[in-house]
């Protein structure tokens, strides 16, 4: 009944309750990573593997490629798990980070209702772009940063388009599963790497029409946040994890990661390999 | 000659509100086992001064003692006031049983279960109310409440207690008992009370004392008997009840006897006082007697005058009768008077009073 | 509506089956929310007591600012807690973001202007000769407050109530400071909106009613504490 006992009571139960969170902060890593990664489960099956055989625990923080490599400019994650190669270049030049190595690929695709009003099937991605804007048919972008909006945008630059103020181009500042749900929705086009597409395929009405070219690629790369700029960078994890991303059971497990669910996997290792050598 | 043991005194007492001076009590000297009524109209000070009893307050000038000792606003105070209890207009019992209300002044002491049933038990049937005790506080009548919030104010057995205007919201019969009851468990237990009320009859009924207050200061305390009679000004007298109030210059002087002239007329009263004086008739309407015109009734009272009725108001068990004869006066007469005389307004009558029951207040005299 | 049937029927099957993912989520709402409010409590009450019963210069200004913490957006609540806890940032030492111990920082910092705006009201509504009263039977300041808030009980459980409520089903900060990791730091809400940027909208579903049902069993139990002793 006092009122002291019962804020006594209330203090022990906190504690209880926080300490085992605060526990376990020196061997933690801060992975930022992109919300299509996260979303195609890969990392699902990845990082159990790794935290086991290391002992590190991996706090995976799914954001836009852009808002990883914010944080990893501000020192605030240890490892980049990211698909913005230009982006990323300036990222390292700049100093913030190091070993940059690649870690696998897959592709982007630009998908449409079936009836294709702009009639983009089978063209080329500058093509089908200019073949869009010029029948104004609606196109969902991801608005967000992301590595596939970054590419989205290169790919708009590379047609010699700038959709930003026009009314049938609409961001929607979502992640890739929900940008696909909303072109579905409204029958609109738009730009998804194809490892979500295949993941969220039987919940859409989208079908695939323009896929292979080389500028469709989308590569991903794992960077180490530089130490040398963030003393508080958890440097040794941050190369253990990377060094595991590019292991060979790492390799093992995304060259069959979607296989029986999807038919086909939805990344292609790539470690060791040049960026030039890649490609269908 | 030694006075009674005080259980309270009162030295120099300043409050203030606002930068305005709310309650000045100078000196006054409260002895163990009495009764005092505070009379007053509303905003006197009544409800400052007992809660500056109470300690509840912050006194800006002054001292309270509590048998000999000091009472200072920190430890002192606290045990101060478990001595003492207090009941306000609105009896303000918990949301739970009766039960648990009269024992939560034991809970906050920390007395143990066990004592607490029987003490609890005890002081609901002080109070006639035992069949309560499961009751939820929030099932009972106005005039139950109250007698709850006595019973929990007596369970702590306190030493002083102090009440503010505690009836005033309950019907006469309700208020009649309580009193009685009030009464009943205050004597035996020798318990030193303060009681502020707006009922006259009340304050007669029940003290030892009676203080008038006024604009946050003791007019006057004494006896009931003494202030209602005997004011020591006039807005003690009207507040007493005193009806007719009337202020002249006393003239010749006999035999410890003067007269006062007031509107052309002549009233002799009793008193020591030098011609020239300005002085204060007060004189209640019950001392006023009428007769129909023209009688020939001898009567001892010197003082007869005729007058015309100017109106008549029922005051339930008797009538006030408002007079002019010259000057105005006030007489009560009971119903059966106003039969037998067949007083109507307009109508004239004789009215007298003995020269002894007017109370002569000079000027001079006046404190303020 | 298809969807909506797929939604509940897997709400049924997830919780029948003890599904482990769904129920460590399950707790770990609880366990996190439940802290934050009883945290909030803590200080919710004794603050929100305090200030009703004191007067000073420039009370009104305070009692204005709580009232408008009561609505604070749990998303900007969220971005600032979060920067605090940076690395870079004062609090970050703690070494706590990303954890649930920051979701209960951040659900409490929300909960907590609700509580005390309710509680500063509760006792505010009280009859003002009250506190004198309970002062006058003897009680120490403490005991004081004490009666109050138990006198207070009705309006205050409805206060626990709304900042149970604001915090259970608040999903921004809990993403921006808790970082929905997977087993760790992932609750109801912030899995739900997870699983629907998946498209994975019956599981969603699934979790949406999971949450009501458990907000909802609360709720009566915390109802059923304020409405004891009602009038029959």
């Amino acid at each position: 009944m006092p009122k002291k006992t019962i804020k006594y009571l209330g203090v022990i139960i906190c504690l209880i309750f926080i300490f085992p969170s605060l526990c376990g902060a020196q061997k933690s890593i801060i992975l930022a990573t992109t919300t299509s990664t996260q979303d195609s489960g890969l990392l699902d099956v990845l990082i159990p593997i790794f935290e086991k055989k290391t002992g590190y625990f991996v706090k995976t923080i799914a954001v836009g490629s852009g808002q990883a490599m914010a944080l990893g400019q501000k020192g605030e994650a240890d490892v980049l798990l990211v698909h913005s190669p230009a982006d990323e270049e300036k990222f390292v030049a700049a100093g913030y980070g190091v070993n940059r190595r690649i870690v696998m690929h897959n592709d982007f695709i630009i998908l449409g209702p079936a009836e294709d009003p702009a009639k983009i099937k089978g063209a080329m991605p500058a093509e089908a772009l200019k073949k869009i804007a010029s029948a104004g048919s609606l196109f969902l972008s991801r608005g967000d940063n992301s590595g596939t909006h970054f590419k989205e945008k290169a790919l708009w630059k590379a047609s010699g388009l700038n959709p930003e103020k026009e009314k049938w181009y609409q961001q929607t500042g979502l992640g890739m599963g929900q940008t696909l749900s909303v072109a579905s929705e409204k029958k609109g086009y738009t730009l998804a790497d194809r490892g979500t597409y295949l993941a969220l395929k039987k919940n859409l009405h989208l079908v695939n029409l323009v896929e292979g070219d080389a500028i469709l690629l989308n590569i991903y790369h794992v960077i180490e946040v530089n130490p040398a700029k963030w003393p508080k960078v958890n440097a040794a994890g941050a190369k253990a994890f990377a060094d595991f991303m590019i292991s060979k059971k790492a390799r093992e497990i995304i060259k069959g990661f979607g296989v029986d669910k999807f038919g086909s996997p939805l990344f292609f290792p790539a470690a060791g390999k040049k960026e030039k050598e890649l490609g269908k | 000659m030694s006075a009674p043991p005080s259980i309270l005194e009162i030295k120099d007492l300043k409050v203030q509100k606002g930068g305005i001076l709310v309650l000045e009590i100078p000196d006054l000297a409260i002895a163990q086992g009495e009764i005092i009524s505070l009379i007053g109209p509303n905003g006197a000070g009544k409800t400052t001064f007992l809660q500056a009893l109470a300690c509840l307050i912050k006194l800006s000038k002054g001292e309270i003692y509590f048998k000999g000792g000091k009472i200072s606003a920190n430890h002192s105070a606290l045990e101060y006031r478990r001595r003492l209890a207090m009941v306000f207009q609105d009896p303000l019992l918990f949301d739970t049983t009766v039960f648990e209300n009269v024992a939560s002044g034991l809970k906050i002491r920390g007395i143990p279960k066990k004592e607490t049933k029987g003490i609890v038990r005890e002081n609901l049937d002080r109070f006639g109310i035992a069949h309560l005790l499961h009751r939820s506080a929030r099932k009972i009548s106005g005039g139950e409440a109250q007698r709850v919030a006595l019973a929990r104010a007596f369970a702590t057995q306190p030493e002083i207690l102090l009440l503010d205007e505690p009836f005033a919201s309950l019907d006469p019969p309700t208020r009649e008992a309580l009193l009685e009851d009030l009464e009943s468990v205050l004597r035996p237990t020798k318990t030193t009370a303060l009681l502020a009320t707006h009922d006259r009859m009340e304050a007669l009924r029940l003290s030892d004392r009676i203080g008038v207050m006024n604009k946050g200061r003791i007019l006057q305390v004494g006896p009931p008997g003494e202030v209602m009679n005997q004011p020591l000004n006039e807005f003690v007298a009207s507040f007493v009840g005193i009806e007719t109030i009337l202020t002249g210059q006393a003239s010749k002087k006999e035999r410890g006897s003067f007269l006062v002239s007031i509107m052309g007329r002549e009233i002799e009263a009793v008193g020591e006082v030098e011609p020239g004086e300005t002085v204060v008739l007060c004189i209640r309407p019950e001392n006023v007697t009428l007769s129909p015109f023209f009688s020939q009734g001898a009567t001892s009272a010197r003082n007869v005058f005729a007058g015309r009725i100017t109106k008549i108001i029922p005051m339930g068990l008797f009538y006030k009768v408002q007079l002019n004869c010259g000057f105005p006066l006030v007489a009560f007469v009971t119903g059966h008077s106003l039969e037998n005389l067949a007083l109507q307004e307009g109508q004239e009558v004789v009215a007298s009073f003995k020269a002894t029951s007017i109370h002569v207040v000079r000027k001079r005299q006046v404190s303020s | 509506m298809d969807l909506i049937f797929d939604g509940i029927k897997k709400a049924f099957w997830l919780l029948l089956t003890f599904d482990p993912e769904v129920l460590s989520i399950t707790l770990l709402s609880l366990r996190v929310s439940g802290t934050a409010t009883l945290i909030s409590l803590i200080i919710g009450i004794s603050a929100g007591a305090a200030l009703a019963l004191s007067e000073f210069p420039g009370k009104k200004f305070l009692v204005s600012l709580i009232n408008t913490g009561m609505g604070l957006p749990p998303v900007v609540v969220g971005l600032f807690v979060t920067i605090f806890l940076w690395r870079s940032g004062p609090l970050g030492f703690l070494g706590i973001l990303y954890t649930p111990a920051a979701m209960i920082l951040a659900q409490a910092v929300i909960a907590t202007p609700i509580v005390m705006g309710i509680t500063l009201a509760a006792i505010q509504a009280l009859p003002k000769n009250l506190r004198l009263q309970i002062l006058a039977l003897g009680a120490t300041r403490f005991q004081m407050v004490w009666i109050l808030v138990k006198e207070a009980k009705l309006p205050l459980l409805a206060g626990v109530m709304a900042g149970f409520g604001g915090v259970i089903s608040e999903v921004g900060a809990s993403i921006m400071v808790g970082g929905n990791i997977k087993g760790y730091s992932r609750v109801l809400t912030t899995a739900t909106v997870m699983e629907t940027s998946r498209g994975n909208f019956d599981v969603a579903i699934a979790l949406g009613i999971i949450l009501l049902l458990m907000a909802y069993f609360i709720n009566l139990i915390l109802t059923q504490i304020q409405q004891r002793e009602r009038p029959r």
